[in-house]
């Protein structure tokens, strides 16, 4: 489903993403981890358009991210960092925008598709309020309600529990792990545990360049009986 | 090698040029100009545009434009102004276009919707226009009071409304491109103002004495050209001359191609 080759961005002469490669099927959730800085975010952003690679490829759904961008958007749902919406807009007047922009342009296929965000991201009771005035965890849930809206085979969620209640927390889990069945899943996140509780496989991304790509249960395997935060220390280096 | 290497490079961005200029079907404008346009009435913002811009344009031509005393049925005195008001007003509207996109992080979600740039850049610009439009056309009142006391020459006041519309187009243009150079409001506003300022001073008639004492007349002309003013008086006289026309939308075209670079780069 996403297939990334030798990516690479500079900036100036800093190497923020430095030759990344990995695939990811349909059914996986792939957890990215890193720390701040290692390109977790600027490799999400190449994959979903947003930023032009230096170098290498991202193929989603057979298509090449800088030969045909829109097609790639089409095929992806995705939540940036800190969840940007247009703060004057009501829930309701955001999604509904986003669903015309996403080619749902009758007023019920709107309302079809607006009306399961909410409901999946049970953002009912804010429904009609402007998305400044919500809470850091509901303005979460409107970014990921955006990058469901219109169903998509490729979900890339750039730190998706961002913010969130462990209430919540658990429930966005819950509700990334039951669509990820017949979804490609990327996410990142600094939580380790999430690592154990929904993915299906880890990269681990420092300074610019894939460390580790293997299963969470190989990744314990490394240290047994270690932290997974122990683990993740010994891999990865701080970017300063 | 060499050279086939950059053959193949120019003939690769000439083909990106080609889908971004000419084959896309521009589906994506109408649903991303409405979420502009309603966007201006959702904030207190337009309405304090609104009512500033016209007690603006309104009081310059009563209080110093003489629009009474001038004693004749005509807009004169109104559009006049035109030119310097627009210094300051339009990059007021026009500053936060990409720069507050760039502000709170939408320029992200925006440009990983799929649609291209240029419908991005055409359906601001066109939103911004439209908002511009109302705020001109919202001096109506002026016309009723100028064909209640007299006689005025209906054509020319319908010529000078072109005119203004297109001229604010054109400052709205520039607003574009500086406000997507900074996530900086303040920047962009000062940009614009910087910009448009010596666009309008080319063809100031005070601007141009000084340079027909020093240059000859042949190259201030050439100067004045480019100027917002020159091509301006001509719709406040009654005269809609294709070349004035020509300049304005080439202007905006302009303004607009450079505004996809500066986002795409």
């Amino acid at each position: 489903m996403i297939e990334v080759k030798g990516l690479v961005k500079t900036y100036g002469l800093k190497r923020a993403v430095d030759g990344v490669t990995f695939t990811v099927k349909r059914g996986e959730i792939l957890g990215f981890l890193g720390p701040n800085g290692a390109g977790k975010s600027t490799t999400m952003k190449m994959i979903t358009g947003y930023l032009k690679p230096t170098a290498g490829t991202a193929t989603v759904d057979g298509h090449n991210v800088t030969q045909d961008p829109v097609a790639v958007k089409q095929k992806i749902g995705y939540l940036p960092e800190s969840a940007p919406a247009y703060g004057e807009m009501t829930v309701e007047e955001f999604l509904s925008f986003i669903a015309e922009v996403r080619g749902f342009r009758t007023t019920e296929a709107r309302r079809n598709q607006v009306d399961r965000a909410v409901g999946l991201t049970h953002l009912g009771p804010v429904r009609h309020q402007t998305i400044e005035t919500l809470s850091k965890g509901f303005k979460q849930r409107v970014g990921f309600a955006q990058a469901l809206l219109h169903d998509p085979p490729v979900l890339v969620l750039d730190e998706p529990t961002d913010g969130l209640d462990p209430n919540q927390k658990n429930e966005v889990r819950t509700l990334i792990k039951n669509m990820a069945t017949e979804k490609a899943v990327i996410l990142s996140t600094h939580i380790l545990e999430e690592v154990d509780a929904i993915c299906t496989r880890v990269i681990v991304i420092s300074r610019g360049r894939v460390v580790v790509d293997e299963t969470p249960v190989q990744l314990h395997a490394r240290q047994p009986g270690a932290r997974l935060d122990a683990i993740f220390r010994s891999l990865t280096q701080s970017d300063t | 090698m060499r050279s086939t290497h950059r053959f193949d490079r120019s003939a690769k961005l000439i083909a990106a040029l080609n889908t971004e200029f000419f084959i896309a079907p521009m589906t994506q404008i109408t649903p991303l100009f409405k979420r502009e346009f309603l966007g201006y009435f959702r904030s207190p913002v337009a309405y304090v545009f609104l009512s500033v811009f016209l007690f603006a344009s309104v009081g310059l031509a009563f209080f110093i434009g003489g629009f009474f005393k001038a004693n004749s049925a005509t807009l004169g005195s109104f559009f006049t102004f035109h030119p310097w008001l627009f210094l300051f007003l339009i990059p007021a509207a026009g500053m936060r276009l990409w720069s507050e996109e760039k502000r709170t992080g939408t320029i992200e979600l925006l440009f990983t919707l799929p649609i291209t740039t240029l419908e991005a850049v055409l359906s601001k610009f066109l939103a911004a226009w439209a908002f511009l439009t109302i705020a001109i056309l919202l001096s109506f009142p002026m016309i009723f009071t100028v064909g209640f006391l007299g006689d005025p020459d209906w054509g020319v006041i319908a010529t000078s409304y072109l005119g203004s519309i297109l001229m604010g187009g054109a400052y709205l243009g520039v607003c574009t491109v500086t406000s997507a150079l900074t996530k900086n409001q303040v920047i962009s506003f000062v940009l614009s103002v910087l910009v448009c300022f010596v666009i309008l001073l080319l063809g100031w008639s005070v601007f141009n004495e000084v340079l027909a004492s020093l240059f000859p007349i042949w190259l201030v002309d050439v100067i004045a050209n480019f100027s917002f003013i020159t091509h301006y008086e001509p719709f406040t006289k009654g005269i809609v001359d294709p070349k004035d026309l020509l300049y304005f939308l080439s202007l905006i075209g302009f303004s607009l191609f450079i505004n996809v670079l500066v986002l795409e780069r």
